[in-house]
């Protein structure tokens, strides 16, 4: 899943200040359950928008709803109607950043401001614990590494063992917080009995099908070519 | 893999290597800035005493004159540079056209190396890159100066002559990685290795005897890092601070037993223990002393370990 993490309330009270009728919208996929833009994150959103704006003697009107997915255009369609017919200022969107681009794409002439800052593809861990786990690289090399990705999890995207900074299992960037990858992907491989993996060299990454090679698309064919 | 009978640029510190001396380097470090002074004078300091002098890159990710740039002042003083260069700043094709230039500047030594994590310096708001790592660094170069081709394959205009080296830091976890990661060094090119800093000999000649029987000294030569101790306070900060670094209790306990103003004079001590200790350690072909802003010493610290005159080859 896509995890977003909300911003500083200040920061997209400041988006709005010049907006009369604001809409805000949550996802309830990736950010519903990563609890950053979710129903309730949008009613709570919404709710400090009314009360800060009321407190500063200049009250807002401020909507909500709330769509299954930001980011397909059956289900954004309901929100582009609704701005044209409720006459809406400015639209917030709590969906990660595809969520607001997709939508702002398709806002004509209504700003649309992110109340979220996109962070990682990750995993929960437990509750109330995300991690990154993909990097979306587009050639997913972890066939060699025993699933456990170097590229998102190692703080210097090494692919050929662990630097110096390994110590007792932690990443010398931030040993509190992050594990060294190499030594989970040393643990496992170890349990899978298949250390002599580590043993070959891992060739410089063609990257080109990363984010360096461009802006990214991916085309169906069976789909693409009845459209 | 490497191969020690074969000439690879006929530098000095290959030279002083492959006839058999025990070899001697130490650290230049850039001054922070366009100081020229500064860095004619460190280069003053070690001029005669060692056969080559690391040149760092960025070291801790801290911004410095440029590697090259001042490798190619030694070049000029009369000491030959070791280039480092990290991977942390510069992706594969600033990497091939900075070796060319260097090459071009008379540099005939690189260490290849991954480089710490920006978030260590002065500027953890910086993007890294780490397009290739310190080993695929060793592989791209190797095959600039082996197969005429960068990484690409497209044929390089005029070939280059470069020894080349790599870090080992056999202090680091997991252990029973440590001695395969030096062989995959020497795999993708390494002719020399300088491994991190050693206090803890222990462990460093448990690695060595490791690395030895998997015949990894026959292909590469192995240099020991030894960094003197200025004072307990120093033991003491980098025990706790440094990653990969850990100083035994009866080591800290040696500095701290001398009243504080006698702490520099007995690292020096240590050191020279420390050198004779790994001069003794079979695979082990010369020395590293990194002296952390303290080129001052190396003069004192070389003479006095009997390591000078240094050969003239």
């Amino acid at each position: 899943m896509i995890v977003a993490d909300p911003k500083p309330f200040l920061q997209v009270k400041g988006y709005v200040e010049d907006f009369e009728k604001v809409l805000v919208v949550g996802c309830g996929t990736c950010t519903t359950v990563c609890l950053s833009g979710g129903e309730a994150e949008v009613q709570i959103l919404a709710s400090g928008l009314r009360i800060a704006f009321g407190k500063d003697g200049r009250p807002k009107t401020i909507l909500e709803d709330c769509v299954q997915r930001q980011c397909d255009v059956e289900f954004v369609l309901p929100i582009l109607s609704r701005v044209e017919s409720e006459g809406i200022d400015a639209v917030v969107s709590l969906a990660c950043g595809v969520g607001v681009n997709f939508l702002a794409d398709r806002l004509g002439k209504t700003p649309i401001f992110p109340g979220l800052d996109t962070t990682f593809y990750g995993a929960g861990m437990q509750p109330g614990l995300w991690a990154e786990m993909c990097a979306g690289c587009g050639s997913c090399i972890i066939a060699c590494t025993g699933g456990i990705c170097p590229v998102a999890r190692c703080s210097k995207h090494l692919l050929n063992g662990p630097c110096g900074g390994s110590e007792k299992g932690r990443c010398e960037v931030d040993p509190a917080n992050i594990e060294c990858v190499w030594q989970l992907i040393y643990d496992r491989l170890k349990r899978l009995g298949r250390l002599d993996d580590l043993r070959n060299l891992l060739p410089a990454k063609d990257w080109s099908t990363a984010a360096d090679g461009g802006v990214r698309r991916t085309i169906r064919e069976q789909l693409y070519d009845i459209k | 893999m490497s191969d020690k009978s074969v000439i690879k640029s006929g530098s000095n510190l290959e030279r002083a290597l492959s006839s058999g001396h025990f070899a001697v380097t130490c650290e230049c470090g850039p001054p922070k800035g366009a100081d020229v002074e500064y860095l004619e004078k460190k280069i003053g300091l070690i001029r005669g005493c060692v056969d080559a002098a690391n040149v760092t890159d960025n070291q801790t990710a801290v911004v410095r004159m440029s590697s090259i740039a001042a490798s190619s002042i030694l070049v000029k003083n009369g000491v030959e540079p070791v280039m480092q260069m990290v991977t942390r700043d510069r992706n594969r094709i600033a990497a091939q056209s900075d070796i060319f230039g260097a090459y071009a500047l008379g540099i005939r030594n690189m260490l290849c190396l991954t480089g710490d994590h920006q978030s260590f310096g002065n500027h953890p708001m910086a993007k890294n890159v780490f397009d290739l790592d310190s080993i695929q660094l060793l592989d791209v170069v190797r095959t600039i100066r082996d197969r005429g081709a960068v990484n690409s394959g497209d044929p390089v205009q005029g070939g280059i002559r470069m020894f080349l080296g790599a870090a080992a830091n056999p202090f680091a976890d997991p252990f029973e990685f440590r001695v395969i990661r030096l062989a995959k060094k020497i795999d993708a090119g390494a002719d020399f290795i300088q491994t991190q800093c050693i206090y803890d000999m222990k462990r460093f000649r448990e690695f060595m005897k490791m690395a030895c029987d998997m015949g990894l000294d026959r292909h590469c030569y192995i240099l020991a890092g030894l960094t003197p101790l200025k004072s307990a306070g120093m033991a003491a900060y980098m025990n706790k601070n440094v990653s990969g670094i850990t100083i035994p209790d009866d080591i800290i306990k040696r500095i701290r037993g001398v009243p504080g103003a006698d702490q520099a004079e007995e690292g020096i001590n240590l050191l020279l223990d420390q050198i004779q200790e790994v001069r003794e350690i079979p695979g082990i072909s010369g020395v590293h002393i990194m002296a952390i802003e303290w080129e001052e010493k190396v003069r004192e610290i070389t003479e006095r370990a009997g390591l000078l005159p240094r050969p003239q080859l």
